[in-house]
Parts: structure tokens; sequence; C-alpha cells
């Protein structure tokens, strides 16, 4: 083969192309950019975590857990040579006398010089040393902008006064979102007793940090205390758990964000293979020709796939650059998630990624329209309404080239999910978007020609023939459409679902207060402190705090030493909090076994209702029996009953709900549930229960809400961008795809025109073909969409799946109205020219 | 093995040759029983009415399509044995190729489009001898020309020059001069008789035109798939 005399074609007859062959390139572009913009991103991400994981956490060894150190785990702990400090973490209310606001926080008391690594970042700076001599406090940036807040105001935390020494800029260990339910409050240690927050019941986090010297090894401690502390139900955490925990985190983020990159690259490899195929179409004569002077039919092959090499290169390159740009954007979008600061550099790995796995699926895509050049016979020369026999379908190389791309395809998806059956799925249910569509446009290309509307206009019955004529688009831009309105409608669907579950817990007939931490003997007043509010009683519980001693006969810890009993460490370590009453609530549905509301007689056995979920995680069946530990006494239970809980409902529950007539004398706690009617009521409210009432909490649900919509809003801000790449590559394939076949279909436009028809005739018929292809491909799309969406929301999301008509109807719409804008632009050439210009210009 | 040494061997040989089209399980016989022989350096005309299997007889002598039955040899070797790369090997090195249409690639300029056949033999100086064959045909000052650029004559003047670029042994012409004028198709008639003998090249022209088959050295006439006669042009 003369390769020096087949490139040289290939660069002659591609000089004259370069318009079209552009569009061929921009197919790819935007698919290469996402997946090297997110590849780096990740990679960059990594490399932070690495760095940063000790600042993050800021202790080389940190033990925590919802209780203070046993005694018998100090000889352990004091043995760990270096700097120590220590943390109690508990929420409660902060009343802000100012502007006699006041607001649920997150209260930290340190003791000691943590972190050791990294720096609490205050303004002023001095601030972050000086609050622990000056007896002051350190407020976060967002709560102190809400309640107009300097330093040197002042804040009451329980029964004590604080004046505030500075804003908090950062929150180690944990994501800026987490502050937005309960923005963090630092006291020095010392002052935590004199706000009297401390109380029996009352839930506070415990951490212990430890920074080692350089020889000693953290892993090796915390392996070989691993398992004592782990039976007194505390973490232990190093560095390096730190950083798997974060990498883990990102990996879901990651896994998503690569899934919307591939599904661009896809929808620009449909455009690959479209233009291609087009672009074969339009040199079939050209290539007939090469056959005649006796070129070999692998030559011609290779003057033609050598063009689109050397162009899926240049795409490729061209979408890494363009890639590697937006990645500087990502950490702006993403940013907010992460609890880490993300430094953009260049990735040198994730481009060489990104565009080798670009170039083979692009060149697998191409290759599929460009095998069927070898088939190309040299008598088209002298009939050029010559057609082979036996091209496509029959061809064993296009086959092996569809199980390439599925194979290629399907490796890289297991490298991002690392799930066989998850990269299954996913290749399973691509391959059926492409049938369902591809059988949609044959069944309809079918039935236009049998139910032809013989008696319609003349423009009409054009444009509808157009569907099934020979060098027809409607396969072509069917799929490729479709697939399109597909990604874009299931993503849209999704999302209304999710914001919508999110709005419907704020629905008007929903409490929206929850007092808690209330002593008995303080619920009489405040009742009637929320009755003078004009407010409902909406639920008064008890609440009693007790461990889990047992069950079945063995002990918690044999349970937990039992590898083998699939037993979930969270349900059996966990602080449990209980309530009693002899009814179920409107939110809680009994499944099995018999509800016991009452103990007759003290001395009866006790039983106990559980959460169905609960259960399995214990390994407990109906029957069986629980030993709680209350405060010190222990309590033989039987289980006789199991509930399912609605958890989108505003209202308290309870794993495990005991009978009236058992803990009425134990330690206990009130929660009470309200109704405000308004902002204004609110804030009154929570106002006079945090001065008459320092102890007890105030949670408004509606702020919880509102945070929690803006978080969703957030998310879905970074999921509309990153699916902005699948829509803008989808709009590029439906320009190529346009553009490349607006030839099929100019030689008979020029021909109508040269007959007299009108530029609006010309326009009518080209619209009414677009238009067609355009409310074919979106409704099919948007069909296939409705069941992925139904299989996401039942499988991944668990909501109730309800469609919502009106992101469908847009999706409907731009996908139409852009379709047969696209095709009327194309035409445009046309219509404006006179016949013989382009007869001239583009016969040729 | 292609026997194109001798210099009495056959150019091309026909033995019962037909071809048979079927069309929805219908057979449609294109071409029967044809039979003929031609000798290095003639000059052949094939006629006909429309339909009665000139431009198939040609693609089937030019190794463009298979016979049903019967056989085609070109300098001795039987085209119906060769695969379509060898019969395209066998075109490169022996036959030229003129068209009604021109079939010049629109994306290559003149000159590309005449180097060509000499660029897959993997010819030296290409260019030069491309250019010469330009300068005969008097469009030495449009090589860098695409065909659009050029009108019918001038197309066809390119399509001469690329079809006597691999200097052929046999020269295929289907209806040279349909698309053009009479003054344009008398010229381009004029300059491929002239390289015809210049070059030395065996001439086979498919055509309805009967003044130029009167130039040619023998007349062959089909109608409806079959000979009806055969005669030499005195």
């Amino acid at each position: 083969m003369n390769w020096k005399f087949l490139f040289r074609i290939a660069l002659a007859d591609a000089k004259t192309q370069w318009g079209k062959l552009f569009l061929f390139i921009s197919s790819i572009v935007l698919g290469i950019a996402a997946l090297v913009a997110i590849n780096s991103f990740n990679d960059n991400i990594v490399k932070d975590i690495d760095r940063q994981s000790a600042s993050i956490l800021g202790a080389d060894i940190v033990v925590s857990g919802n209780k203070s150190l046993p005694a018998n785990l100090s000889p352990a702990l004091n043995a760990i040579p270096g700097q120590k400090a220590s943390e109690y973490e508990l929420l409660s209310m902060a009343y802000i006398p100012k502007n006699e606001g006041s607001q649920f926080v997150r209260i930290k008391a340190l003791e000691g010089n943590f972190p050791f690594y990294g720096k609490l970042i205050t303004q002023p700076e001095t601030a972050s040393k000086d609050f622990k001599a000056n007896g002051t406090v350190l407020a976060d940036k967002a709560f102190m902008r809400q309640f107009s807040l300097e330093p040197g105001d002042k804040i009451k935390l329980g029964d004590e006064d604080f004046i505030i020494e500075g804003r908090l800029m950062n929150n180690l260990g944990a994501g800026n979102l987490a502050s937005g339910f309960a923005p963090i409050i630092y006291i020095p240690f010392d002052k935590l007793e004199s706000t009297n927050l401390v109380q029996p019941g009352s839930m506070i986090d415990y951490a212990y940090y430890h920074q080692v010297p350089k020889e000693f090894d953290a892993n090796l401690w915390k392996e070989e205390n691993k398992q004592a502390f782990r039976q007194e139900s505390m973490r232990i955490n190093t560095i390096d758990d730190q950083r798997e925990n974060l990498n883990e985190a990102f990996n879901s983020l990651n896994s998503f964000l690569n899934l919307v990159a591939l599904v661009s690259l896809l929808l620009g490899c449909i455009g690959v293979a479209s233009s291609v195929f087009i672009y074969v179409k339009n040199k079939i004569s050209s290539i007939a020709i090469f056959r005649c002077l006796g070129m070999k039919s692998n030559e011609a092959f290779v003057i033609y796939f050598l063009q689109i090499l050397v162009l899926g290169i240049l795409g490729s390159v061209i979408g890494a650059v363009l890639g590697s740009a937006v990645q500087l954007f990502l950490p702006k979008v993403f940013g907010e998630f992460l609890p880490f600061q993300v430094v953009t550099e260049l990735s040198w790995p994730s481009i060489i990624q990104g565009l080798s796995l670009g170039l083979i699926i692009t060149v697998l895509f191409a290759l599929i329209p460009l095998l069927e050049i070898r088939k190309i016979s040299p008598l088209r020369t002298l009939r050029s309404n010559f057609s082979e026999e036996g091209t496509g379908t029959r061809d064993p190389l296009v086959w092996m080239c569809y199980l390439a791309i599925i194979v290629a395809l399907s490796i890289f998806l297991y490298s991002l999910t690392g799930s066989i059956l998850n990269a299954a799925i996913f290749i399973v249910g691509i391959l059926l978007a492409f049938f369902v569509l591809y059988l949609v446009s044959q069944l309809i290309i079918r039935l236009v020609r049998k139910f032809f509307p013989r008696h319609w206009s003349f423009v009409l019955r054009q444009g509808l023939a157009n569907l099934y004529r020979p060098n027809n688009q409607t396969q072509i831009l069917l799929v490729s459409l479709g697939l399109g309105t597909t990604i874009l409608s299931t993503l849209f669907i999704v999302q209304s679902l999710i914001l919508e579950n999110v709005n419907a817990m704020d629905a008007g007939a929903q409490p929206n207060m929850i007092l808690f931490g209330i002593e008995t003997n303080q619920m009489h007043d405040l009742k009637n402190k929320t009755k003078s509010f004009d407010m409902p009683i909406v639920e008064e519980v008890p609440i009693v705090t007790m461990r889990i001693e047992g069950w079945k006969g063995r002990t918690k810890k044999e349970w937990l030493a039992d590898t083998t009993a699939n037993v979930r460490r969270w349900a059996a370590n966990r602080e449990t909090r209980v309530t009693y009453r002899d009814t179920l609530d409107s939110s809680e549905k009994l499944i099995a076994g018999e509800f016991v509301g009452n103990i007759e007689n003290p001395g009866d056995s006790i039983f106990i209702s559980l959460d169905e979920g609960y259960a399995e995680n214990l390994n407990i069946g109906l029957g069986d029996e629980m030993v709680f530990n209350v405060q010190g006494m222990l309590l033989t239970t039987y289980v006789s009953s199991f509930r399912e809980i609605e958890f989108a409902s505003m209202r308290t529950r309870f794993f495990v709900l005991f009978p009236r007539g058992v803990l009425e004398n134990a330690p206990q706690f009130q929660v009470l549930v309200t109704k405000a009617p308004n902002e204004d009521v609110m804030t009154k409210y929570r106002t006079e229960v945090v001065k008459a009432f320092p102890n007890v909490s105030v949670v408004d649900l509606s702020s919880i809400l509102t945070t929690l919509n803006d978080i969703l809003k957030k998310i879905s801000y970074a999921v509309q961008f990153m699916a902005g790449f699948s829509i803008l590559t989808g709009l590029i394939v439906l320009l190529s795809s346009l553009i490349l076949s607006k030839f099929q279909r100019v030689r008979e436009s020029v021909l109508l025109r040269t007959l007299g028809a009108s530029r609006s005739q010309i326009l009518k018929i080209n619209a009414t073909e677009y238009l067609l292809i355009g409310v074919l491909a979106a409704f099919t799309g948007i069909l296939i969409s409705i069941l992925a969406s139904w299989l996401v929301v039942n499988f991944q999301l668990d909501f109730e799946y309800k469609i919502r008509w009106m992101p469908i109807l847009l999706v409907f719409l731009f996908i139409v109205l852009m379709t047969l804008f696209i095709g009327l632009w194309t035409t445009r050439d046309v219509v404006n020219k006179s016949p013989l210009e382009t007869l001239r210009k583009d016969i040729q | 093995m292609i026997n194109n040494n001798e210099n009495n061997v056959d150019v091309l040989d026909l033995k019962a040759l037909s071809k048979i089209y079927v069309s929805n399980e219908r057979e449609l016989t294109v071409l029967n029983d044809i039979n003929f022989t031609i000798k290095k350096g003639e000059t052949v005309a094939i006629v006909g009415p429309s339909g009665s299997g000139k431009t198939t007889l040609l693609g089937l002598c030019a190794g463009l399509d298979k016979a049903s039955s019967g056989t085609v040899k070109l300098y001795g070797s039987n085209l119906g044995s060769l695969n379509e790369d060898e019969r395209a090997l066998l075109r490169n090195k022996n036959v030229g190729f003129i068209f009604q249409n021109f079939q010049l690639i629109p994306t290559l300029t003149a000159l590309e489009n005449v180097t060509i056949p000499l660029e897959l033999q993997g010819a030296s100086q290409v260019k030069e001898k491309a250019l010469e064959l330009l300068d005969r045909v008097g469009l030495m000052d449009r090589s860098s020309h695409y065909p659009n650029q050029l009108s019918g004559g001038e197309q066809q003047r390119v399509s001469l020059a690329r079809a006597f670029s691999n200097e052929p042994k046999l020269l295929f012409a289907d209806e040279p001069t349909g698309n053009l004028d009479g003054e344009t198709g008398d010229k381009i008639e004029q300059l491929l008789f002239d390289l015809n003998k210049e070059k030395d090249t065996t001439l086979i022209i498919v055509t309805h035109d009967m003044e130029l088959a009167g130039r040619t050295d023998r007349v062959i006439k089909l109608k409806s798939g079959k000979i009806v006669s055969d005669t030499l042009n005195k």
C-alpha cells in the first residue's frame, strides 16, 4: 500500500471539506471535554485528599463516641505519647440579645491545642487563640451574618452569656453543608459547666484528639486497641481512615459525574457515526471513480479512515484542551459539597486517558459507516443508481465493531462503577433505548408508507414522503435525537420529583417546630406558654434514653464478636431513645405481630414494638427477648410487633416503642411538637421559650427544610451544569446530522425551485419533515425516559413515582423547536440563492 | 498471471458472454451469448439503441462487473477468476476510462485528478507526467482548478489526460462526447483519436453517434443484448 500517496489524497480531498468535517469534530469535542474535565477534577481531588487529610482531621488519632471515656479505656489512651486535646459537642439553642433572636446551634467546647494540623481560620486572626484565654466564643460566619453580629457582640448559651471573640471562617472535619443545619460555636472547655447544658440525658458527642511523634505508629495503635474501644462504642479514627472515608464519599460523586460525561461522549459518538455515515454517502461517486481507476477497496477505505482518524485526534485534542479549561470551574460548582479546598492543576493522566478513550470510541463508531466504503462498486461510474448487494448487516467486520464498542464501554463503565452488574445495567439500558428508537423509526417508515394520505396538499405529501424515501434521515435522526431526549427528560423528571418530595415535607398541615430537652417539671409551663401563642400541641412525647444490653440470650458483646451473625454495629451500639404510649400514631403502620399498649401489673412481661428495618439490623424476630440498660437498671422485654414508619412525615419517630406502665418513673426528658402559623410568631415564640427555659432546644423545621432545599438546589445546579454537556453535545449532534444530511435533500429542493416551487413551499416541505422527525423523536425519547425515571425512582430513591408533565412538556417543545429551527436554518442556502448557483455548487 | 508482453496476443477475448439481472424473482437477460475478439491497436465502436446492453458490455469488458456466464479475457487473464482487488490492479496497469459525465473527483484539482492512476502505480515523476498531459490537452494553466471551476469540454479534456496518464494498453470510452455540444464534442473526438494514435492504444468506444463510430476501424452493433453485426469500416 502506497501510504504516502493515500495520505496525500486524503489531505487533498479533505482540504475542500473542512466545513463539513468541522461538524464531525465538534460532535466529539464536548464529550471528550466533559470526560477530561471530570477526570482532572477527580485526579486533583484525590491529590487534595492526600494533602489535606491531616489538616481536615486536625490530629493523628481521634477517639470519639456519644459518652465520655470509660475508665477501663483511659490507660490505653494515656499511653499515646504527644499532645492531647478534647472536645464536647452538643446541640442547643443560642439566644442573641442584640436582636432578640435565637438559633439552634452546635456547641463545641474545646480543651487543649486542637487542631494540631491545619488551623481554625478566624477573623480577626488572633481570635482562634484568644477565645480560650478570654473565656469568649468563636461563631460561624454565616450565623453572624444572619443575625448581623460583629465581634464583641453578646450571645447566650444555656445559662451563660458570652462575648463573641471572632468569626469562624472554616469548619474542620465536616462539609460546609452540615453547618447549614446548626451553625458551630466554639467555647472554652472550662466554660461548659456554667452553661448548665450538660444534664443527664443530654446528647453529647465526645472527642479526644492526639498528636503523636513521627516514630509512633497511629495505625498500629488503632489495630491493637480497636476491639476494646469498639466494645465500649467508641470510634478510633486516624489520618489514613480519614483519607479513606473522604475518598469513598467522593467516589459516588465521581461515578455520577463520569456517567454524565460518558453520556455526552456517547451522544457525541452517535454524532460521529451519523456524520461519517452521511459523509461516506456523499463520497460514493468519488470512491467509485477511484476504484474504477484501479484503486483497491482497502486503499479507498484507508483514504477516508485517515481523514477521520486525523480529525478524531484533532477533535480529542481540542476536547482535552477545553476540558482542562472547564475543570477550572468545577471547584466553583462542586466546592460547596467538599470539606476541603480543591487545587486545580493540569492532570496529564486524565488528559491521556480522555484522549485515548475518546479516540478509541470515536474510531470504533466511525468505522461502522466507513467499512461500507470497501463494498462500493466501480460500476457506479457507469450507473449512478447501481446499488451493492450484501453490504451492512452481513459484514462480519461491522459486527466486530459493534462488539468492540460494547466491550470498550463495558470496560470503561466497570472501571467507573467497580460493579459488573451496574456496568451491565447501563449497557443494556443504552442498547435497549437504541433498539426501541430504531424499531420506532422502522415502524414509522412502514406506517407512513402504508397509510400515506394521498389527498393531502402537495407540500405536506412531499414533507411526509421524505420520511421514507431513499436516503431518508428518519433512522439516524430519530435515534440520535431520541436518545438525547431520553437523557434530558430522565434528568428533569427525577430532579423535579426530588425537589417535590422535599417541598411536600413542608406542606401546610405539617407541624414545623420541635422542642426537646424539656425536663418533666417544665412541661406544664411550656404547654401554657405554647397555648398562649394560640399554637397546638401536636405531640407530647416522653423520652427515656437506654442502651441495649443483649438479645436472644446473648450479650451485645457476644453478638458483635460473632462475625457470622448478621448484626449491624450501629444498631447495637447506639444510645436508644425510647418513648412509651398506648397507641400507634398516624405515621406508623403495624406490619407484623400484635401491638401491646399497656402493662397491667408491675412484674408482667413487657412487650415492645420495633421498627421493622431496625429489627432486621439486629437479627431479631417476633417473640425474641431483648434486654435494655436503663440508667444502670436492666430491663427484660419481648418483641411483640413490628412497625413500618413513614420517615417523610414531620413527627418524632422511634425504633423502639414501650407500652405504658413501665418507664413512667425512669429519668426522662420531654419533647413537644407544635406548629407556628407564620415566621413572626415562630421567631417570637422561640425567643420567649429560650429566655424562660434555657435548657430547651427549639428546632425550626421549616428553616431546616429551607436549608435542605438550598442544598438540593445547589445539587441540581451542579447536575444541570454537567447535564449541560449532554445537552450541548446533543444539539451539536442534531446540527451536524441536519447540516450534513441537507445534501440529501438539496438536489430535489433545487430541482423543485427550478420547476417553479416558491421559497415558502420549499420551506414548508422541509418544515413538515423536520417537525415530524422532531415530534416522533421527542415523543419516543420521553416514553423511554418515563420508564427510565420510574426505574431510578423506585430502585434508587425509594420515592412515590408521579409523572410531572411540565418538565416533560418543556423538553418536548425544546427538542421539536430546535429540530425545526436547525432543519430550516440548514435549508436557507437553497431558498436564498438562485437555483443555478446552487446547482453548480452543490450538485458537484 | 497477466500476460501482456506479446504483441500478437488478443487484447480482449469474449466467449459466450451473458449477463442476467434478477429483479423481484424475474430474470432479465441484458446480454446474451456475446462473442468477439479485439486485437492490439484496433479501434472499435460498440453501437446500438438505448437498453441494448452497450454499457453493461463495457462494464464487463473493463472488469467493473461480473458476467453471469461465459468468459472475458483481458490480455489473456480470465476476469471471472480474479477477485475485485486483482481486477483493480489489472485495470490500473492496462486500462484507461473516459466517461460521458467525465467522472472527475470533485474535491481534487485537475492536476490531482490526472495523477491518481500514476500514483496508484507508484510511478515516479508523477507531477511532471501529469502536467505534460494537461499541456497536451491544452489545460496547463487550469491545473490547479477544481472540476466545478471548469466547463464541460475542459472537464472532458482533464478526463482524457487522466485516461492516458497510466499509458493504458486499452482505453474504454463511454459516450465520450454525449454531454458536449457539437463543436466541443468534435474537438474532444479529435483529441481522443490523436492521443490514441500517439500512444498506440487499443480503443473501445460505446456510442450512439454513428459519425463517431464511423471513425473507428470496426463497428459492433448490439440489439436487445445480442450482436446483430460486426463490421469493419473501410
